[in-house]
């Protein structure tokens, strides 16, 4: 039988009508619309049990307590832990995109050695025990040259009992080379002993101040424990308490103040003298405090009267008299004021004379230990662990002079000058540096003038990072040993520095180490047992867990419980003990130094003719400036005016802009003496005219592609100024130019 | 010959017509019943993989060692959620060891429990991923049965064969067995006209949300528009459901 044309077409034909009366049509319809409403390639979290984990977020030094919401072993959302004491239930964008940073690409996998060139990012995976014993060899081969000395560690803070085991490793092995990360903490302390001859914390009344006098302090910006601010803000909101922001640039914080000031930059001392001359010319000073707890202030009162009138604090500062006169006059008639420092987010230290010139403006009005006002917090004691007995290497060692220059005769109250190392790791004195470990820290990153600081890094011939990220440093690394990520480890946190009330949080595991990781404490107990003898027995425990619970010893359970533990009793010191001085008083002029608050300028780098314009950084809540590299999300929230493709905008005021022809979005040549960059040009009239502007936080050359490459590093364009008083990096802003690209 | 030639191609096409109206039925018909065959038989074939359990469970065994029946294993959580397939953790009391020579047993015991592996169990009941379902809503507030929607999985020996469907990756028992979408009891499908079956009805305890199903809508859409005034006006916040969003179901 032939099929001819009719034949087929009906064939057709009835294999239509009878699918039609098939299934056939309607449930590949009904499939087509399930699979392209759900495509199998959208991710789709799995279900399992929710159970929540209290913990503690140490990604900045904030301290605020979290609860981690999970689904089976997976951690899938940060929240703010409710009735912690820092933040109660609040969290900052940075904690709430902490999961990146533990499921994130970024993350080193396993210990790494350097194969190729320093920085080439040839490394080959080695394991935890060839790791270990390779520093191990290493740092025996040091010590039994007997230049234990010559062995440095970097921390990102000396708080805690990880902090406190590498100190102890050092003064075991003979090294007093222990650094921390600087920042405005290093100011206050230093200004607290001078003046009251305490070693403390600074801690600030916020919530129960009712006039805030901000010399640059990004109250919303990140300054002190970011979560705390924006509560005590809210807090001010409500209560109509007065803020007033000065600084030269119109930041978030000044934005939400109630008044701004713009200020030359670096003669913030300045104005809080001309204040105090207004508050003493006009007698409105605490007069109680001033006769019964105060000490040189004659003296003090000769020279603000007689230096900084404020006709001429106008001229130094940029404010006008009459401006000066109002301020002071409503600081001294409010309640409970409050002049804090501190530029930015406050990683930067200030000089001592513009710390101690607002200190003293504190005491001028007497709210020193006073609801509303700043404290001396004593750290809580509770690492007692028994005295290192050292042998005779480590005898030696601790006896040298440190690296940084730290507690020697030049700066002797100043407890860590990591700023000063690189030049001092160049010119080998007073000994050169051989091998150098880096915990919680990028100083290849965060430290100024990084090409010099990358110059002294290849100078060091053994460089070891705990970092668990690939970060700037780790990538000038010789071994990557990675610790625990933040939600995979046990560590003590004790309370961010500005609260008063001293107590201790305790981070927990969240979930398993999701990578070969190991513990820093760990290892470091490793690294010790491994080199025997004293070193050894200075580390009696098998691990940090067991260490950090017996360290508690009682604690321990309610800080399982309730995440944070502090002491029942509050902070309740008299002034009369308040002040361990010679004279029992506080000490407007310091005996031993006979240095007292004043402005002494602080110059900085940069020739005028050369360099027409000032360039100073900025802070802001969308970037993490410090060790931690900022996260996909909270990337994703930077302003287009801020950043946008890989171009970083500099900020200009138009007519600083008009008389240079720069347009807005114009791309043009950022040169400082330390550094050139391509920038794009942001025409912004809340910075005063012939400064300019640059973010902190961007021009990561290292973590993944979220980050990299992104915008310019600020402290790549600056270069220490050392402050002659303290040691400490004074630089608020070197000089600069643009010129068009 | 002309004559010839053309009166034999008329009785050549007179016979050719005859037979070719024959001949377009038979290949309709064929057409018919090979496309029925095609929908009916070799289509679900070609539709669904066949996927084995990792391995098998006899939940008669089960149910007769546990006290409080599927609820033993199968439970709502703390916080309302459902647990779905038991866990290592609920086995393991019973199963550190082999208990007994079944190979599954063996397997079970020595590829999941020894190693802390969970096992892949493959879900019969897996709703697509858009489906919001609380199975506390219906347990506990419906005071519904587990068989009313998952059959008589309780009195089975042994696991079926997971049967995946190729396009959507959701299993065969969302749509039903029967390829033409029949059903003779209430756990034969699970499909949203299945959940409007309850939902439309007003009985004990089951609240009556006017849920449309996709057909129900074309039918009232229809006569919405040949008499507008017999069907009720009643709007809830959604246009589409006129009563609840769609959220309440749908994620």
């Amino acid at each position: 039988m032939k099929i001819g044309r009719r034949g087929f077409l009906s064939f057709v034909i009835g294999g239509a009508a009878g699918s039609a009366l098939s299934p056939l049509p309607w449930k590949l319809m009904d499939d087509s619309s399930i699979w392209s409403q759900m495509w199998p390639w959208t991710p789709v979290p799995p279900d399992g049990e929710a159970s929540y984990v209290n913990s503690v977020c140490t990604l900045c030094p904030g301290g605020c307590g979290i609860t981690v919401r999970k689904i089976d072993d997976r951690a899938v959302k940060i929240e703010g832990m409710k009735g912690h004491p820092v933040n109660n239930g609040g969290i900052c964008l940075l904690g709430l995109s902490g999961l990146q940073l533990l499921y994130g690409p970024t993350r080193v996998k396993s210990p790494l050695k350097r194969i190729g060139e320093r920085g080439q990012g040839k490394w080959e995976k080695i394991s935890w025990e060839e790791a270990i014993s390779a520093v191990v060899e290493k740092l025996g081969d040091i010590r039994s040259k007997g230049q234990s000395h010559t062995v440095g560690f970097i921390s990102g803070s000396d708080r805690g009992s990880i902090p406190r085991l590498f100190e102890r490793f050092l003064t075991a092995y003979g090294s007093p080379n222990l650094m921390q990360m600087p920042s405005i903490r290093d100011s206050y302390e230093l200004t607290l002993r001078m003046m009251q001859g305490v070693q403390a914390l600074p801690g600030f009344d916020l919530e129960n101040s009712n006039f805030i006098l901000s010399f640059g302090s990004g109250i919303l910006d990140g300054w002190g424990s970011p979560v705390r601010m924006f509560r005590a803000n809210s807090s001010w909101q409500r209560a109509d308490v007065k803020i007033i922001q000065i600084e030269p640039r119109l930041s978030n914080t000044a934005a939400k103040s109630n008044k701004w000031i713009p200020i030359n930059p670096g003669t913030e001392a300045a104005l809080a003298m001309g204040l105090a001359h207004v508050i003493i010319k006009e007698s409105l000073y605490n007069n109680d405090f001033i006769s019964n707890y105060a000490k040189g202030f004659y003296d003090w009162e000769r020279l603000v009267m007689d230096k900084y009138s404020p006709d001429s604090v106008a001229a130094i500062t940029g404010i006008d008299d009459t401006t000066i006169d109002t301020l002071a006059r409503s600081f001294a008639s409010a309640s409970r004021p409050l002049a804090i420092c501190g530029r930015g987010d406050g990683t930067t230290p200030v000089s001592l004379n513009e710390c101690m010139a607002v200190h003293a403006l504190n005491a001028l009005v007497g709210n020193i230990n006073k609801k509303g006002g700043v404290w001396a917090v004593s750290d809580l004691d509770y690492i007692n662990w028994p005295e290192v007995e050292m042998d005779a290497t480590a005898a030696v060692g601790m006896q040298y002079e440190r690296l940084d220059g730290a507690r020697s005769r030049r700066y002797p109250n100043s407890r860590y000058l990591l700023n000063r190392l690189p030049d001092s790791i160049l010119s080998e004195a007073p000994y050169p540096l051989q091998a150098l470990f880096v915990a919680d820290a990028n100083p290849l990153y965060t430290l100024s003038d990084t090409e010099n600081a990358g110059k002294a890094f290849e100078k060091i011939p053994f460089v070891v990072s705990f970092s668990s990220y690939m970060d700037e440093t780790a990538q000038h690394a010789d071994l990557i040993l990675p610790n625990h990520v933040f939600l995979e480890r046990y560590e003590d946190v004790p309370a961010p520095v500005g609260l008063l009330q001293p107590f201790i949080s305790l981070s927990k595991p969240v979930v398993k180490p999701q990578v070969n990781t190991k513990h820093v404490g760990d290892v470091v107990i490793q690294m010790a047992k491994g080199l025997g003898g004293s070193v050894a027995n200075a580390f009696p425990w098998d691990s940090y867990d067991t260490c950090l619970k017996e360290t508690m010893g009682n604690k321990w359970t309610p800080l399982i419980e309730e995440g944070f533990w502090s002491e029942t009793e509050s902070i309740t010191q008299t002034l009369e003990k308040l002040f361990d001085t010679n004279s029992g008083k506080f000490e407007f002029v310091n005996p031993d130094k006979g240095s007292m608050p004043q402005f002494k300028p602080a110059g900085i780098e940069g020739d005028e003719r050369l360099y027409p314009l000032v360039l100073i950084p900025y802070d802001s809540i969308r970037l993490a400036s410090g060790y931690i590299g900022t996260p996909p999300f909270v990337v994703k929230t930077v302003e287009d005016t801020v950043l946008i493709g890989e171009h970083v905008f500099v900020e200009i005021n138009p007519i600083t802009a008009r008389s240079a022809g720069l347009r807005e979005g114009q791309r043009a040549l950022l040169s400082t003496p330390k550094g050139k960059a391509e920038v794009k040009i942001h025409l912004f009239d809340g910075i005063m005219p012939g400064i300019i502007a640059l973010p902190r936080g961007l021009g990561h050359t290292a973590y993944d592609d979220y980050l990299a490459g992104k915008g310019i590093n600020f402290n790549a364009l600056i270069g220490p100024v050392e402050d002659p008083d303290s040691g400490m990096d004074a630089a608020w802003g070197i000089r600069a130019k643009l010129t068009k690209a | 010959m002309s004559t010839l030639d053309d009166h034999g191609k008329e009785i050549i096409k007179k016979q050719n017509n005859g037979s070719g109206g024959a001949i377009i039925i038979l290949f309709f018909i064929l057409g018919v019943f090979a496309s029925l065959i095609v929908g009916w038989v070799i289509f679900p074939k070609l539709l669904y993989s066949q996927k084995k359990q990792p391995i098998d469970f006899n939940h008669v065994i089960h149910v007769a060692e546990v006290e409080n029946g599927c609820e033993s294993c199968h439970f709502l959580r703390k916080d309302g959620t459902f647990s779905g397939a038991p866990k290592l953790e609920q086995c393991v009391d019973c199963h550190e060891e082999i208990q007994g020579v079944d190979p599954d047993e063996i397997k079970f015991v020595e590829e999941y429990v020894s190693k802390g592996r969970e096992v892949p169990w493959l879900v019969y009941a897996r709703q697509p991923d858009c489906v919001f379902f609380s199975h506390a809503a219906h347990i506990k507030g419906g005071e519904m049965d587990c068989v009313t929607c998952h059959g008589h999985i309780g009195e089975s020996e042994s696991l079926r064969v997971y049967e995946e469907n190729r396009i959507t990756g959701y299993s065969r028992d969302i749509w039903g067995k029967s390829i033409g979408g029949f059903k003779k009891n209430t756990w034969d499908r699970m499909k949203m006209d299945d959940c409007a079956e309850c939902h439309q009805i007003t009985a004990a305890n089951i609240e009556k949300t006017g849920i449309k199903t996709p057909t129900n809508r074309l039918i009232d859409d229809i006569i919405n528009v040949i008499s507008p005034w017999s069907l009720s006006t009643a709007k809830g916040s959604s246009v589409q459901t006129e009563r609840d969003a769609c959220f309440v179901c749908h994620k």
